[in-house]
């Protein structure tokens, strides 16, 4: 097994990247590989020209920007290895959602050379980081020839593992609101091995008041359709109510009705029992949580 | 014709430059351009684990990653853990001693998984060494024995750490 062949380029600036993309046929960005090399690899794409991106300056970063929103947020670069994201300190303590999604994606090797931008742009459906993107309601930065840009990440999903960008555009990184200290959070997935992607994931975020009555939240599935599914049904039936297993177990019942894919790793029905059970338990855990964080 | 480019790098402490494919996987390239073939190929697409290798010490899997790509890099594969030609790393005494390895083919990825590892957590738990070596596999031994292996070879590390201190 060979990636078959191709040419080679490794530029140094966005620029370049963007100048290689509009004036080359049939290129691909290579990020940090680890989904690119093995589909290059069983020869799955047959690209022309290679554009390696990990030459290019100024793509890794991982920075707080508070003058954003009113609550700030995580600015991080589409070459940020996934490792240094699970290893940021400011991730950790701003948006510990990110934190406990990204231990499960993969494997330390594959961490170590895996990026935010090359994830978001596969596009795989039960992707950890793309259902972050999506419950955070995250901004895309992108770069073309006419300068830069920024998409809404539910807007960013234009079809099956296909991001809404130009084939002369590149991802140069993404913003990810915070969320106010004290917030609760759950990212809970049901893979068959550690490091898979998920069958099923999914992603909660809530806050709630002085009485533990939800004031807001935000639940993203994964794994169940070419995109990530927001639960707004759940979202709104949330507000005011305390989370705890009955109630919940009412609430989430509706979630047995979304559109479901089938494949080898689990029928539709199975999916969408998983959509029902899953956001029970991470509303749950991130309900502990805040509980917590107030003693 | 395949384009081509020259490689720089070092492997082991050792400079080598040789000439490549563009589009030669870095695990190929060890193998055969080099004649290291302590570095193993299983699956080829980032599944198995038997190719890990350290680039700049972190731990890749070389067939995700072209040669190209390590040019003006530092590589640590395999052979590169033991100390000396006649001296074996603690880690790997530990794997002889606790029978952590049978065929031997997934040994070279799980011993430069393990190296990382044990650097950067000293005093791992099980679950520690478990979730470490999740991405590589093993189809002879089960794991137990490779557990036992890191845990004692983390034991050895913590103790020679002790005694040159």
């Amino acid at each position: 097994m060979k990636p078959p062949p191709f040419s080679y380029h490794d530029p140094r600036t966005a620029a370049d990247v963007v100048g290689l993309l509009g004036s080359l046929d049939n290129a691909k960005l290579l990020a940090g590989g680890q989904s690119l090399m093995p589909m290059l690899n069983m020869r799955f794409v047959l690209p022309d020209h290679v554009i390696d991106l990990n030459r290019v300056d100024g793509l890794s970063y991982i920075r707080e920007n508070n003058s954003a929103l009113e609550i700030g947020a995580i600015e991080i670069g589409a070459m940020t290895r996934q490792r240094d994201i699970e290893f940021s300190d400011l991730v950790r303590e701003r948006c510990p959602l990110m934190h406990e999604a990204i231990n499960q994606v993969g494997h330390r090797q594959t961490r170590n050379r895996g990026t935010l931008g090359g994830s978001l742009c596969h596009l795989d459906p039960s992707a950890e980081l793309v259902t972050v993107a999506a419950v955070l309601d995250a901004k895309v930065s992108v770069a073309g020839k006419d300068g830069t840009r920024s998409i809404d990440f539910a807007e960013f999903p234009a079809g099956y593992m296909t991001p809404a960008i130009e084939l002369n555009e590149l991802v140069t990184g993404a913003s990810f609101p915070c969320w106010p200290a004290g917030h609760g959070y759950a990212f809970v997935e049901f893979a068959r091995r550690h490091g898979d992607f998920a069958i099923v994931s999914v992603a909660v975020l809530i806050e709630e008041d002085s009485n533990g009555k939800v004031t807001r939240a935000s639940i993203t599935l994964g794994g169940m359709g070419p995109a990530p599914v927001r639960a707004s049904e759940v979202e709104r039936a949330l507000i005011g109510e305390v989370p705890e297993e009955k109630r919940l177990r009412e609430i989430c019942e509706v979630l047995r009705k979304l559109d479901a894919i089938e494949d080898i790793h689990a029928p539709t029905s199975y999916r969408q029992q998983l959509a029902t059970v899953l956001p029970r338990r991470a509303l749950l855990k991130a309900h502990e949580r805040m509980m917590k964080s107030r003693h | 014709m395949d384009e081509t480019r020259n490689v720089s790098l070092t492997v082991n402490g050792k400079r080598y430059e040789a000439t490549a494919p563009v589009r030669e996987t870095l695990a190929d390239f060890i193998r055969h351009r080099l004649g290291l073939t302590g570095t193993h190929l299983g699956c080829e697409h980032g599944v198995c684990g038997a190719c890990t290798i350290l680039l700049d010490g972190r731990s890749a899997r070389s067939c995700l990653m072209l040669a190209v790509q390590a040019d003006g890099h530092e590589i640590l594969t395999v052979e590169g853990i033991a100390p000396s030609a006649d001296k074996l790393h603690p880690l790997q005494e530990a794997f002889r001693d606790n029978h952590g390895l049978q065929c031997g083919f997934c040994t070279p990825g799980i011993l430069t998984t393990l190296i990382e590892l044990l650097r950067d957590n000293p005093d791992p738990t099980e679950q520690d060494i478990r979730i470490g070596i999740s991405g590589n596999l093993c189809r002879c031994t089960g794991y137990q024995n490779i557990v036992i292996a890191a845990l004692d070879a983390a034991k050895r590390l913590r103790e020679a750490q002790k005694e040159s201190a």
